[in-house]
Parts: C-alpha cells; sequence; structure tokens
C-alpha cells in the first residue's frame, strides 16, 4: 500500500505540470511554434517512431521494417556511438586508474597531467576532434571516450587508494603474493568506486554524444532536434529531448541493475 | 627452547612531533603451547609488541625469535585475528576461510575438506554461503577464527578479538578459544585491556606499563580451568591486577589531560 502511495506521489508533480502545459497551449496564450502542446508533442512523437514507409516484403523482414522508423534509427546510432566511445574511454582508463593507484610511482608521473586535462571539457575538444578525424562516427566517438575516461580514472584511481590497509595485512598475514593481494583484494575492494566512475562516466558519454551529433554526424537523436530547429517543429525537438532523457534512464537502471547486482556483498554496506 | 622469544625489545616512532617510546626493554619468553595475555591500558604498547611479533612493524631495535628464527616479515607461520574481524566483503564465509588455503595452492578437494570441518568446528555451516555483513559481530569473530586456523599456523596472535561483542557473545567465544587451544595446542599471544579475560583464559598474564611500555608484572594464572570467575582466588588475582593495571591507567588519563595522550 505504502509502496502504491509513494508511487502515486511520485506521477502527482508531473501530472499537473502536464495538465498546466496543455492548458497553456489549449488557451491559445502561447504560440504553439514555441510551446507545443503535449498532445501535438506526443503525435510527432509517435510519427517520428513509426517506419516511414509501408511494409514490402521486398524490402527486408517484417522486424527490418519495425526499427526503420527515424527515431529508432537515431536512437540506435547514439546508442553505437556512446557504447564504443564509453569502451574506448572506460577501458584505457581502467587500467591507467588501477596502476596510478596502486603504485605512487605511476601515479607521481601521471597525476601531473591528469589534473591539467581533467578540467578541459569534452565540449572544447570539438574543433581539434574535426582537425584530427574529419566529419562522421570517428570525431563523435573521440570526444565520447574523452568524456568517459575521466570519472573512470579518477574512481579507480580512487577506489584503488581507498582500500583498507587492514585486508591488505591480513592477505600479507595469509603469506598472499603481490600479485594476489592486487587481483584477490585490491581489485574487488575497489569495484564499488570503478562501478560508481563507470556510472558517471555512461552519463557523461551520454550528455557528449549529443553534442557531437551536433557537429559532425548526420543521423543521431542530438543532429535531430538540430535539424528540427532550422525547421521550427519544437514539436520535434521536444520529443527528440524526451527520447534522449527516457534512453538515458534506461542506461543508467541498467547500470545501476547490473552493478547491484554483481556487488550483492556490498548492498547495505555503504550505511555501515 | 621457547616458542617466541623477545629479547631487549625496543619500539620508538614519532607522532604529531613527538618522539613516543612505545616499547623498552621487553623481554619475553614463551613455551609451545602457552597461552599469553598481554594485558594493559590503551597507550602500553601492547598492540605494538603484539604488530611486531606479526611482523607488520618491526622493533626499533632488540631481536624477536619464532623457533630461533628471526622476524622479517609477516607470514602464515603466525595467524592473526584482528578486533576489527577483517573479513573479506566481497567473499563469502567459506571464501574466507579458504583464502589463505588458496594461497598455498592445496588442492581443490583437500581445501573442500578443511573448509567443511572448519565449518563444523565452528558451527558455522548454516552459515557457509553468506557474506560477512549479513552476519553478528560473534559469528565474524567465528569466521576470523576458522580462517586463521585453516592455514594452520602454529602460533595465533589475537588482537583484542572479542573487544566488540557483548558479555555473553564474548564469554561464549572465549569458552570455544579455550576448547580448540586444548584440541590444537597452538601458542597463543592475546592481547586484552580486560582483566577478567586475561584471567579467564591465559596461563600467563603479562601486565605492561604506560609509555614507555615496559613489562610491569608477568603472572602465572595457575587456576584450575574450567576458571569460575565467582572464585575467591579468581578475585584475588582480580584485585590484584586491577591495582596494577589502575597505577597505568592514571599515568594514561594525566597525559590525557595534558593532552599528550596519542592513539
Amino acid at each position: 500500500m505504502k509502496r502504491y502511495r509513494h508511487a502515486a506521489s511520485g506521477v502527482l508533480v508531473p501530472l499537473v505540470a502536464l495538465a498546466l502545459w496543455q492548458l497553456l497551449s489549449s488557451m491559445g496564450w502561447v504560440n504553439a511554434t514555441i510551446l507545443p502542446s503535449p498532445l501535438q508533442v506526443l503525435i510527432k512523437w509517435w510519427a517520428y517512431l513509426r517506419p516511414l514507409e509501408a511494409f514490402d516484403p521486398a524490402q527486408g523482414s517484417y522486424l527490418k521494417w519495425c526499427f526503420s522508423g527515424e527515431l529508432i534509427q537515431d536512437a540506435l546510432g547514439s546508442l553505437y556511438r556512446v557504447l564504443v566511445g564509453f569502451f574506448i574511454g572506460g577501458g584505457l582508463a581502467l587500467p591507467l586508474g588501477l596502476a596510478m593507484g596502486y603504485s605512487r610511482v605511476m601515479y607521481g608521473l601521471f597525476n601531473p597531467l591528469v589534473q591539467v586535462l581533467r578540467p578541459i571539457p569534452p565540449i572544447a575538444y570539438i574543433p581539434l576532434s574535426i582537425l584530427w578525424f574529419g566529419l562522421g562516427n570517428p570525431p563523435a566517438v573521440f570526444l565520447i571516450s574523452i568524456g568517459a575516461f575521466f570519472p573512470v580514472l579518477m574512481n579507480t584511481v580512487a577506489g584503488v587508494q581507498n582500500v583498507d590497509s587492514i585486508f591488505l595485512r591480513v592477505g600479507r598475514n595469509l603469506g598472499a603474493t603481490r600479485f594476489t593481494q592486487f587481483t584477490r583484494i585490491i581489485l574487488p575492494a575497489a569495484t564499488p568506486y570503478i562501478f560508481t566512475g563507470a556510472r558517471i562516466g555512461m552519463g557523461t558519454a551520454f550528455i557528449v554524444v549529443i553534442v557531437s551529433e551536433m557537429i559532425a554526424v548526420n543521423n543521431g537523436l542530438g543532429y535531430r532536434i538540430l535539424e528540427a530547429r532550422e525547421y521550427l517543429w519544437s514539436d520535434k525537438i521536444i520529443a527528440g529531448m524526451f527520447t534522449i532523457g527516457l534512453l538515458g534512464l534506461g542506461i543508467d537502471t541498467l547500470m545501476s541493475g547490473l552493478s547491484t547486482h554483481l556487488l550483492k556483498w556490498h548492498r547495505g554496506l555503504e550505511q555501515g | 627452547m621457547s616458542h617466541i622469544s623477545i629479547r631487549d625489545v625496543h619500539k620508538v616512532f614519532e607522532s604529531g612531533g613527538q618522539e613516543i617510546r612505545a616499547l623498552q626493554a621487553i623481554h619475553l619468553e614463551i613455551a609451545r603451547g602457552e597461552f599469553v595475555c598481554l594485558l594493559g591500558p590503551s597507550g602500553c604498547g601492547k598492540s605494538t609488541l603484539l604488530n611486531a611479533v606479526a611482523g607488520f612493524s618491526l622493533p626499533t631495535s632488540g631481536a624477536i625469535t619464532v623457533e630461533g628464527v628471526p622476524i622479517t616479515e609477516p607470514g602464515p607461520d603466525r595467524g592473526m585475528v584482528f578486533q576489527e574481524y577483517a573479513l573479506f566483503p566481497w567473499m563469502t564465509v567459506e571464501q574466507n576461510i579458504a583464502f589463505g588455503l588458496q594461497i598455498k595452492r592445496m588442492d581443490k578437494a583437500a581445501i573442500r575438506s578443511k573448509v567443511d570441518d572448519l565449518l563444523g568446528m565452528l558451527h558455522l555451516e548454516d552459515f557457509r554461503k553468506r557474506y560477512p555483513k549479513d552476519l553478528s559481530g560473534g559469528m565474524r569473530q567465528r569466521v576470523a577464527i576458522a580462517r586463521v586456523l585453516a592455514i594452520d599456523s602454529p602460533i595465533m596472535l589475537m588482537d583484542e578479538p572479542f573487544g566488540a561483542l557483548d558479555a555473553l557473545t564474548r564469554r561464549n567465544l572465549q569458552d570455544e578459544l579455550l576448547r580448540l587451544w586444548t584440541e590444537l595446542k597452538k601458542t597463543i599471544l592475546f592481547v586484552t585491556h580486560s582483566i577478567e579475560e586475561a584471567l579467564y583464559l591465559a596461563d600467563r598474564t603479562v601486565v605492561m606499563t604506560y609509555r614507555p611500555g615496559t613489562i610491569k608484572r608477568d603472572l602465572s594464572i595457575d587456576l584450575p580451568r574450567p576458571r569460575d570467575v565467582a572464585s575467591p582466588a579468581f578475585n584475588a588475582l582480580k584485585k590484584e591486577l586491577s591495582q596494577l593495571l589502575m597505577e597505568e591507567q592514571d599515568r594514561h588519563r594525566q597525559d590525557e589531560f595534558k593532552g599528550a595522550a596519542v592513539d
């Protein structure tokens, strides 16, 4: 009962906001080009989602046809860039972070450079990325990698550095070699941090993909909302924005579900 | 030959720009199979001495030898049980117990049967798949003891292992420890600040002084086991030790008032 009440109170504010928005539009208080009604957005969203052409067996399978809508193609394009960029950025950050967290020497060598580069927002790399990689997916993936790189790096370093020293003492006491200490104690002890870093990195990748699509490619959700602006299709802009929000939420839910599942031992440990 | 031999051990370290003589001229010979308690107020260096025997922090001067061999680093011949349990939270109970055996590269079947034995010995069978966070303090300490027993170290070092437990669980685990000690004939060096615990467990209780840490009294406890904490003999010893300890506690307190105590 309590759970339902909780859920109900969660949708209350969005519903009221929607109602107000609809009211503003229906009463003609705002220009529909500037702010279309929610209903209009929903209709546009459906049109954006639907396949453009009628089903034709000669053109391929039914499933392929279902996914041929512009919105789905855009979402898949964005998702692809996010995942490739995330795995490149995170994949480079993880080993470097482990090395920097574990070895003072590595930390001393790399930390100054990292601290200088870290505050540069990925967006500032846009001119260089186009100069280096031209147009298309490569510059977009490059920007996303940079966005994912630093959160994973910083959290991995912190995770390794914050391993409770008592665990290392136990390891030495039981006769563990340095290798065993690293693989069986330091690595698992740091995983909660690493997962947090991955989740933040994924969030950053998602922000950067939208921006990168506005400059370098000609599909994807970021491209589409910018294109819609050219034609003053504000309903499509808003439909695209909501799609971005929902996709981001979906990815984050998946990430947190995965980390809860893999870190069963850690659940509830944060509170002591 | 004594099992553990501590000769003229000094330990000095710096804390807050202040030189602290944690241990001074410690001599202690511990026989094989002996149960020795180190007793003293906090800051008396009892944990420092234990850590020196464990090899975590070596003495500034003097020698500690086990069976005549000087200690240079921690090792599985001196298993340690910590007050804060220090179980690996990402391992289940059985994985925690098996860890030391995997390090020794024992084969899987042997590990399995050894872990089964220990789970039985410490009444942990029903908890084998649990993670430490789902166990009570007493259960966690049983797992920590099993983890040390698994590696068959002849010496067990225990750093206030029952300090965080409630009185009943504590007595329970003390009895359990005595049973295991009798059965397995370990040499035990046990740090505590509880007089009653020292008298209940030890063959010998070594009272240490507050800074510099020296040995104030080395007392054999000749009471028959199981010991009756209400007996006149037990209480006479308790009174004697209380007096010794209170003198040290007073010095500790005065230092604290002066703001000089650093733990």
